[in-house]
């Protein structure tokens, strides 16, 4: 598994208001890539074009191609419900099922789909989703606990199994850890780590220290000015991008000298 | 200007947080005084006990925040005179609901017995009948409207929370929605009855015809309690379903509606409830018939409502006994209906999504 993601010209509105203006970027397969940028630059709207998320919002559209494993996502045969099985995401805040235990929850993918499946099975990929996820030694012994009554960093934590149990092929992560501590902070970057080797992960983060530590190719979104469209301003390994980026503004942005 | 300063510092200085409060049973106390100026001042002029009431009251609402604002100061007076409005507004509010408790019970208490539960008043004059034929033709109008009206409600609310959304169809669709709410009853009815004098001629009487009539009026109220339901569900839930690549359908049926549906049931509940005691719609299209008919799909059906019309405004010879009857079926009324509440709660408290640890 794990696929490469190739945009090109892609342009992203709301309605007739343009949010990001000409992204052209290669997401390589098993590896990490961070976006950075400031708030309302369109990173996590960039982001949520690249599954067809984005248009779970009333009138939303995007312009140009993204291309994944030789396919168009946006060409009019695409059944945006497979997309989305193949490219799973993680949202800022855990959003785990209320009415569902842990254990429903990490297979809320294949149950919610009617898969059936036989107890052995369930039980496996629920132990094999947690076990990914670094939450089965907390949570092997109250599986049938709501899915709420976990901590904010268990729930996060959660969420990615659910994410990692349908087996997809790209995980994007909409800055997972801003409503976390820095142990689960921690914790959820180790697991980035070792996600990596099997999935192509891309991640939208405030915190610069963090693209830094997990990423292997990051983004720098900005805003032309004011009221202007958000724009990708340089997409480069993130040793480079952190060390000697190409744009004066990057690296204003990277030191805080911004503005 | 150095004494200024220094009479500031010395504020600044000492910092105050008690103050002098009335005791705890302070306005007991004042009720119990003011209770018994009253009483005295209504045994000396004369007046009735609802005037000591009132005289009482009013002199607690004058003394108490005069006492309190001698020992507290303004503010916790203003509190006491709130405090006490409250108080007031929320007795004055319990007292029709006592009076008509303590009426339906002590006069519809003494007619409960088996017979009045398992008897029909057919061919009964006077003594011996019961109210099982209305109680029957009430539980199966009723829950037939049930099975009417809550498909239609709460796919209507899915379609407005999940597709319709701020669409022109949706807005029309609120629109009538809101002047279903305004419906009056009788209107109902004899839109029942025009619909099934088409079929079936007129004069037509039949227990589907007032299920019909009663989903009329409940339609309404479910959609409403669903469609707050539904949007009390946070868009994050079917984000994170969406993004697990389940459709939209199944995110509705599987997330949406499990996450929503105590309170839809409560609301349900609550509109079942709302209709049980619908009378006007029943006299044009069930009708009234003495005798026990459980086939909404032919003939007359009574319900409890009806029935209580007619042993008060057609009792015939035996008007103490049919007084008797209809109290007796105010009760069983009253109680349904208090029973479906309580269902309700418990309803929702066994739906509702857990949080435990």
């Amino acid at each position: 598994m794990a696929k490469s993601i190739d945009v090109s010209d892609l342009n992203i509105y709301y309605g007739d208001f343009l949010a990001v203006e000409g992204v052209n970027m290669t997401i390589k397969a098993r590896s990490v890539t961070a976006f950075i940028g400031p708030s309302g630059c369109g990173k996590s709207t960039f982001l949520r074009s690249l599954n067809r998320m984005h248009e779970a919002i009333p009138g939303a559209r995007v312009e140009g191609k993204v291309m994944v494993d030789g396919q168009s996502l946006y060409e009019p045969s695409i059944d945006p419900v497979a997309v989305r099985r193949q490219i799973g995401m993680v949202f800022q805040r855990p959003n785990p099922f209320p009415t569902m235990s842990i254990y429903e929850n990490v297979l809320a993918g294949k149950r919610l789909n009617a898969k059936r499946m036989s107890k052995s099975d369930a039980d496996a990929l629920v132990e094999r989703s947690l076990r990914g996820a670094n939450l089965w030694t907390e949570v092997k012994d109250r599986l049938n606990k709501p899915g709420m009554s976990l901590s904010g960093g268990q729930q996060q934590r959660l969420c990615i199994a659910r994410a990692i149990a349908v087996e997809p092929q790209v995980l994007l992560m909409d800055e997972p850890c801003s409503a976390l501590d820095p142990i689960s902070t921690a914790a959820i970057e180790d697991l980035i780590a070792e996600l990596k080797s099997d999935y192509t992960i891309v991640i939208v983060t405030h915190n610069m220290q963090q693209a830094a530590r997990v990423s292997d190719d990051t983004g720098f979104f900005n805003l032309k000015a004011t009221g202007e469209p958000g724009h990708l301003v340089e997409f480069n390994p993130t040793n480079k991008m952190f060390t000697n980026p190409d744009e004066e503004s990057t690296e204003a942005y990277i030191s805080g000298r911004f503005g | 200007m150095a004494d200024l300063q220094t009479a500031q510092s010395l504020e600044r200085q000492s910092m105050p947080l008690t103050g002098a409060s009335l005791p705890r049973q302070a306005p007991l106390l004042a009720a119990v005084i003011a209770g018994g100026i009253a009483a005295l001042i209504a045994l000396l002029g004369g007046f009735g006990w609802v005037a000591a009431i009132f005289v009482a009251w009013l002199l607690l609402l004058v003394g108490l925040p005069l006492w309190s604002r001698a020992v507290e100061g303004g503010r916790r007076a203003v509190d006491r005179i709130v405090t006490l409005l409250v108080w007031s507004a929320f007795a004055l509010a319990m007292i029709p609901l006592v009076s008509l408790v303590w009426t339906v019970l002590s006069k519809g208490v003494g007619i409960l017995s088996s017979q009045f539960f398992n008897n029909s008043m057919r061919g009964v004059l006077g003594e011996g009948g019961g109210i099982y034929h209305a109680i029957m033709g009430t539980l199966i109008i009723t829950a037939l409207a049930t099975v009417i009206s809550v498909p239609i409600g709460v796919l209507t609310a899915v379609y407005l929370v999940e597709y319709g959304k701020t669409s022109r169809l949706a807005q029309v669709i609120t629109f009538l929605v809101d002047v279903m709410t305004g419906i009056p009853s009788i209107v109902a009815g004899l839109f029942a009855y025009a619909l099934f004098a088409l079929f079936f001629g007129p004069g037509v009487r039949m227990g589907i015809g007032g299920a019909v009539a009663l989903s009329v009026l409940m339609v309404p109220i479910v959609v409403r309690a669903a469609e707050e339901m539904l949007k009390l569900v946070p868009d994050e839930l079917r984000e994170a379903s969406y993004a697990l690549g389940v459709p939209k359908w199944r995110t509705i049926t599987k997330v949406v509606l499990p996450t929503a549906i105590a309170g839809i049931v409560t609301g349900v509940t609550l509109a079942v409830a709302r209709v049980a005691g619908e009378t006007a719609p029943l006299l044009i299209i069930a009708g009234f018939t003495t005798s026990t008919n459980l086939d909404p799909f032919n003939d007359r059906m009574t319900t409890l409502p009806v029935f209580i019309f007619y042993s008060i405004t057609e009792p015939g010879l035996h008007a103490d006994a049919m007084a008797d009857y209809a109290w007796g079926a105010a009760l069983v009324l009253v109680a349904i209906v208090m029973f479906l509440n309580v269902v309700a709660r418990v309803v929702g408290g066994l739906f509702a999504p857990k949080t435990g640890r």
